[in-house]
């Protein structure tokens, strides 16, 4: 096709790496939520205020190092509120959720107000001497900032120490059955405002990297959905952190494309472009997730110790 | 005489409200089986929550060993060589076995050694178990052998178990008895708790009885006689349910050919069930939980359909049907599961006695509630039944479970079914208010409504039914008359042994 014939491969796959990073990060933290059995739906909340916090510490303090590391206070300071509410006054985990999210988004408004139309300092790319100068997989994997490499690290730790690890056994139960756990001695609660710090952490992260690296600038609303995305995608990849990363890079991917294609001139109107990515993510992982996967039994559910 | 292992003294815990355990004073001997004995909310769960350290009396103290014990939690106790099999299992239906005996254990193995050992226990008590299986898949019987040999492989000292018998079949309770005496011959102490006298008239050297929170009594159960022992409990003399001599009606419930394919991942599929069952009979169905009571009591409530022929009632079909119809043409059904099936928690007992009986009792009119004449209606259940409560406006999640349950059951007895299905009409029910439902659904076969009464309580089943059957997987056995029947001949109807053989060599 000639359309295609316009689309360097090579730059297509390295900026798929770079869009589904966000999502990547903030999925496997809200992976991890879940697992412990709490439903936090307030990751567009948590990542929009690590977008700002991240964004503000870096364009003052010059490093971009120093924003990440803000943006994972503000995502956590933000999911301990979440906590507090979930955890302690046993609110609804979907209404505090929802609440957070509109929370969020406000507050970024609000501390986003003096930062319009800055521009962050750069963050630096990674260029190492014989990788990076491999032709194609030299630009696709060995040119990236090392945030990139973060969420893929990221991902086999979460996968290993959920599957191999002590800990990791114990936030499954605390997830599976918190009756149970309590009544074998683990401290649900403590566990679960862990793990919900963990996920603010990781959302802050995400948040971050939109503001920081891809786009890089701040604007109100500038998540626009990819909390919701991270949340979806935890879902249908069936609590699996192999599967989140597939569904990421497919969304990086589609995001990617799409835009590829409407800059190539596609007879398609750009708004079905636009829905594109989040359409196909959607109906690829809920054909996936046909198997016989089942969510956290104590997912969403109120815990009452009983003393 | 052997040591005094675990001593009690003067142990007290309030609860906002109520004193749970107050003053209570025991001692158990090593190589003891001693039992608690009580009728609900007489404190005995959270009697042995304090020795297991999961709760922290007010006051008084315990020693352990000839040291003073004061576990501030589980694994403290765990450390001291308590250890506990619950009796809602605490166990992770996701999980394999291997895992769930790692998270009970303070500092496991990896994970391919401890399966090895995990085999090694199962093998020398005669619980052959597959370290790899998920918990989910495993049947009732085989539940519990993953909880007894997670307590086994830290060699505890005192073992405590909360009703163990209450979802195993005859010849896995034997099984666990061996395993039990095997233990007690080794020195180690069983704290056993369970409503079923006569087996703690086999098993038990020693009895604790309380009532109200406070130990009221010892006694050698083997010395003691059931109703002595009931009658302890519960301070005063009760009926036993009496049985009058009646006539059989017509038949009032044919089912024929009936087959539902399983709901969900965990359920199971009716196949090609038949029985009849005629005015003024009661028909008992035993088997092991999960072999689809459950799935056959939606089927006769309406909450599933069927094929119109599969169900008749006086030769209607109704498989169609849905419950309010059933309902109105006098098929009733009591659901086990008490609390979110069949009662609305967080609803008064008044709407939740709207919610069944609205068309039977005539409770609207024009679609508005007559609230004057529910409230009646649900007066009447709660003297009728000895129902303990502030009052009808009380949320039915106030109620303990034996009072809900006398509730549930009395709210259809006194809808004057023609039909009565219940599920577990006595699970987790003391022994009084057991013997009062067993003796309301008598009186009821007595007036000539037929009832079909699913249990896992054999003793039960034996003491009200007229015929007898039992599900496994799904299947329904031959139905026999129960009193032409033995323990073994029930017990092969309800699935044989269930893999339960003691191990070889």
């Amino acid at each position: 096709m000639m359309l295609f014939g316009s689309i360097d491969p090579a730059l297509l796959l390295a900026s798929l790496m770079v869009a589904s990073t966000p999502i990547l990060l903030a999925a496997l933290g809200e992976l991890v939520v879940e697992r412990a059995g709490v439903l936090n739906l307030g990751v567009e909340g948590m990542m929009i205020t690590g977008a700002i916090c991240g964004f503000a510490m870096a364009v003052n303090s010059g490093s971009p190092a120093l924003g990440f590391v803000a943006a994972a206070a503000g995502g956590a300071g933000l999911a301990l509120l979440f906590a507090l509410l979930t955890q302690f006054a046993l609110a609804n985990q979907v209404a505090s959720g929802l609440a957070l999210t509109l929370f969020g988004l406000g507050l970024s408004a609000l501390l986003g107000q003096g930062y319009v139309g800055l521009k962050p300092p750069a963050t630096i790319r990674l260029n190492i001497p014989l990788l990076s100068d491999i032709p194609f997989l030299g630009r696709v994997l060995f040119s990236h900032d090392l945030m990139v490499y973060l969420g893929l690290v990221l991902v086999a730790l979460v996968w290993a120490v959920l599957k191999y690890s002590r800990a990791g056994l114990i936030l499954r139960a605390v997830g599976e059955n918190h009756e149970a756990a309590h009544a074998l001695g683990y401290k649900v609660v403590r566990i679960r405002v862990l793990a919900i710090l963990f996920g603010g952490a990781c959302a802050g992260l995400g948040g971050a990297y939109i503001s920081l690296i891809r786009v890089p600038q701040w604007t109100e609303g500038m998540t626009a959905g990819a909390g919701w995305i991270a949340l979806a995608l935890v879902v249908f990849a069936s609590w699996k952190a192999g599967r989140v990363l597939l569904g990421a890079w497919l969304f990086g991917g589609v995001t990617v494309l799409q835009l590829n294609l409407q800059a190539a001139g596609l007879a398609i109107p750009v708004e079905y472009l636009s829905m594109s990515p989040y359409l196909i993510t959607i109906l690829v992982l809920v054909i996936m997730a046909r198997d016989k996967s089942r969510a956290p039994g104590s997912l969403g559910r109120v815990f009452y110790a009983t003393q | 005489m052997t040591e005094e292992l675990l001593a009690v003294r003067g142990l007290t815990k309030a609860y906002p409200g109520v004193l749970a355990n107050d003053r209570v004073t025991f001692a158990i001997h090593e190589g003891e089986v001693h039992a608690l004995l009580g009728e609900n909310g007489a404190g005995k769960s959270t009697l042995v929550k304090m020795i297991y350290g999961l709760v922290k009396p007010d006051s008084g103290e315990m020693t352990f060993r000839g040291a003073p014990y004061e576990p501030p939690e589980p694994r403290a106790a765990r450390n001291a060589g308590v250890a506990m099999v619950f009796q809602h299992f605490s166990l992770f239906d996701a999980m394999s076995v291997a895992e769930n005996v790692a998270l009970g254990m303070e500092n496991p193995p990896a994970l391919r050694d401890l399966a090895s050992r995990i085999r090694e226990v199962s093998e020398t008590y005669g619980l052959p178990l597959d370290p790899q299986r998920t918990v989910g898949d495993l049947s009732a019987g085989e539940r519990q052998r993953v909880e007894i040999i997670r307590c086994l492989l830290q060699e505890p000292r005192l073992l405590i178990m909360d009703e163990p018998t209450s979802v195993l079949t005859p010849q896995e309770v034997d099984i666990l008895f061996q395993t039990l005496r095997r233990l007690t011959s080794e020195g180690v102490a069983i704290l056993y708790i369970s409503h079923k006298l006569e087996e703690i008239r086999t098993l038990c050297d020693h009895a604790t009885i309380l009532r109200q929170g406070k130990n009221v009594g010892s006694c050698v159960p083997r010395e003691t006689s059931a109703r002595e022992m009931a009658e302890l409990m519960v301070g005063a003399a009760f009926a036993s349910p009496r049985r009058a001599g009646r006539d059989m009606g017509p038949v009032a419930l044919d089912v024929t050919g009936l087959s539902v394919a399983a709901p969900g991942h965990f359920g199971t599929s009716l196949r090609n069930i038949h029985f009849a069952v005629r005015q003024g009979e009661v028909l008992g169905l035993g088997g092991v939980a999960g072999n689809g009571q459950d799935e056959l009591l939606a089927a006769l409530s309406g909450e599933f359909r069927v094929d119109a022929e599969a169900i008749r009632l006086h030769g209607k079909p109704i498989g169609l049907l849905g419950p309010a119809e059933r309902r109105a043409m006098g098929l009733l059904t009591a659901p086990e599961e008490r609390l979110g099936h069949a009662a609305a928690p967080d609803m008064s007992l008044t709407e939740n006695a709207i919610l069944t009986a609205a068309t039977r009792e005539k409770l609207t009119r024009h679609g508005f509630l007559k609230w004057g004449e529910a409230e009646d209606f649900t007066r009447r259940i709660i003297t009728r039944f000895d129902v303990r409560t502030p009052g009808p406006g009380t949320a039915a999640r106030a109620l303990s479970g034996g009072n809900l349950q006398k509730f549930v059951i009395g709210r259809e007895v006194l809808q004057r079914p023609e039909v009565l299905v219940v599920n577990q009409p006595t699970w987790g029910v003391d022994a009084a208010a057991a013997a009062a439902i067993r003796q309301a659904l008598l009186d009821l076969a007595a007036n000539g409504t037929a009832v079909i009464c699913i249990s896992q309580d054999l003793d039960e089943l034996m003491e009200i039914s007229d015929r007898f059957g039992a599900l496994n997987e799904g299947r329904l056995s031959e139905v026999r008359g129960t009193r032409s029947l033995s323990v073994e001949e029930i017990g092969l109807m309800m699935g044989g042994a269930h893999g339960m053989e003691v191990a070889h060599g």
